[in-house]
């Protein structure tokens, strides 16, 4: 079992903004050094790395520019922001079973400044976008609309809803120095006139350009008690690909909006001494804001159909009955394929969030719904 | 030329659009639709429809397939409608709708298309259909657009009011 056997102890990153100037194999390279650097620890003990396959810095020059040593342990994960807590994940199962002693996870991203991925028409069209791109549904974005409509549809759910995610995580950013939209408040009017990206979500409904980049140091837990940060502890990790489940089109079984989030949960919790009433704050992979009715309902706060109506009277806000996203996660803080999520989640357990919920113990961090995902329960 | 060829002779793009880019399991598919025919791959052993098609049935193994007719008629299952940024040609008719169906003959098989007012026009703009006219439930019938010599795409036409 992982429980609590290994801990995040260093977390760094660059700068966000729309527009960085420096290439993301240097951008990941600052991440990594500022991480290791948080931990005390030096950059030729790293002999564990992982990432994300869409991560374009591979190990090769990554360990060979930090002065990383003998690397025993590298891994990449799938499917986009699904596999941003799979990072930690994997480290945490190669210290905890000897294959390594101090793992280093990270993403670098220049999504603001670089290209759309969906603009690129020379790649193939494989399965399953040979069924979905040639009729307009081009992006991202209108993938996840599709079943917001439908979850909207089935459930009552309304854009006031969708409003509630975007405003909590934007109320988040203005107290966060460091949030692209730190001094962009968000307005219900302003909301309700925005313009369309895919009919039933708004501008405000999708997550940020960002060019920025992210790493964090996990060792195991002897070690992270000699460290220069308080541990904070992967309690339990877990990812998840349903049965029968297809991606970001998943409208191909019987249930398309029981999604990644499910199967994940059922092995973040079986593993876990918590369930999601301990859980103090949680930061909720939020590429789109349908997304996070649905995981709300994945990871078992609230019953199947009642992840929208569970956003209403502040919940999600400081002080609500969930903070989430509470440095103003993708949609305010800024779009690194979810990792700000996972060093947000460090922060809040250490004490240093600038939206801290009080004496909070435990932290809920999940990567993208809608694909196969993966989540980290943290603890201090 | 098989669709494949079709559309690789295309260089994958009609008028800026993309053309569905086959992949071995996908290419009855498209083969069918160039007919005038909706099919479903199913498990030549034990029956199991599946979609997208992929190479062996998850329920009884079998890497034995067959291709069913279907009527071509569903319901509007959801909708988007896609509104810029988008690539140019599709920036130009936009905004349109495009539906997920799910098929009146097996409800678990949803197909994306993008909609004409009529069965007599399977060529109308994509954004012919006012979007007040849509919603989910709605009824629908396939109708095929060649969008390229050798490669034809089906589309949904409100049956409805």
């Amino acid at each position: 079992m992982l429980k609590d056997r290994t801990a995040i102890v260093g977390i760094g990153r660059t700068r966000f903004a729309k527009n960085l100037d420096e290439p993301e194999k240097t951008l990941a390279c600052r991440a990594v050094l500022a991480a290791l650097d948080d931990a005390g620890i030096d950059p030729a003990e790293v002999d564990a790395l992982a990432s994300y396959t869409m991560e374009e810095t591979d190990e090769v020059e990554l360990a060979k520019s930090i002065g990383a040593g003998d690397i025993t342990f590298f891994s990449r994960t799938g499917f986009g922001g699904g596999g941003s807590c799979a990072t930690v994940a994997h480290l945490a199962m190669a210290v905890a079973t000897g294959q390594a002693s101090v793992g280093v996870a990270w993403r670098s991203r220049k999504r603001g400044s670089g290209v759309r991925p969906w603009t690129n028409t020379s790649v193939q069209l494989p399965t399953p976008a040979q069924w979905t791109r040639p009729f307009g549904l081009l992006r991202p974005v209108d993938e996840i609309a599709v079943l917001a409509r439908r979850y909207m549809h089935e459930y009552g759910a309304t854009r006031d809803h969708l409003f509630n995610v975007a405003l909590a995580c934007r109320n988040r950013a203005n107290q966060n120095p460091e949030a692209v939209m730190y001094e962009r408040p968000l307005t219900r009017e302003m909301y309700m006139d925005a313009r369309w990206i895919s009919e039933p979500l708004c501008l405000y409904d999708n997550c940020l350009e960002t060019d920025g980049a992210l790493a964090c140091v996990v060792v195991g837990a002897e070690r992270a008690r000699d460290c220069r940060r308080k541990p904070v502890y992967v309690h339990a990790a877990a990812q998840g690909l349903p049965a029968q489940h297809h991606g970001m089109v998943n409208y191909w079984n019987d249930d398309p909006l029981t999604g990644p989030a499910w199967t994940a949960a059922r092995q973040l919790w079986k593993t876990a001494d918590l369930g999601p009433q301990d859980v103090d704050t949680a930061q909720i992979y939020d590429a789109f804001t349908p997304l996070i009715p649905l995981s709300l309902e994945g990871y078992g706060f609230c019953g199947r159909g009642e992840g929208a109506a569970f956003t209403e009277g502040g919940a999600l806000e400081l002080g609500g009955r969930l903070p989430i996203n509470t440095a103003g996660g993708g949609l305010s803080e800024g779009y690194v394929h979810g990792f700000n999520l996972i060093d947000e989640g460090v922060r809040q357990l250490r004490g240093s969030s600038t939206s801290q919920v009080p004496d909070a113990a435990t932290c809920l961090v999940t990567a993208g719904e809608g694909v196969p995902t993966s989540a980290l329960l943290l603890r201090n | 030329m098989s669709v494949t060829e079709a559309v690789n002779a295309a260089g994958g793009l009609a008028d800026g659009l993309l053309l569905p880019w086959p992949d071995a399991d996908g290419e009855p598919f498209w083969e069918y639709t160039l007919r005038g025919e909706l099919r479903v791959q199913a498990c030549a052993d034990c029956g199991l429809r599946r979609f997208p098609p992929r190479p062996s049935c998850p329920r009884c193994h079998s890497f034995a397939d067959e291709w069913q007719p279907t009527s071509g008629r569903g319901r509007i299952w959801s909708f988007v409608v896609a509104h810029p940024p988008l690539l140019p040609a599709y920036a130009e008719q936009a905004p349109y709708p495009v539906a997920v169906v799910e098929l009146d003959d097996d409800p678990a098989v949803r197909l994306v298309g993008t909609l004409t007012p009529s069965v007599r026009r399977p060529d109308a703009p994509w954004n012919a259909v006012p979007v007040a006219r849509l919603r989910i439930g709605a009824p629908v019938q396939a109708v095929y657009q060649t969008l390229a010599p050798g490669v034809a795409v089906p589309r949904w036409a409100l049956t409805g009011p």
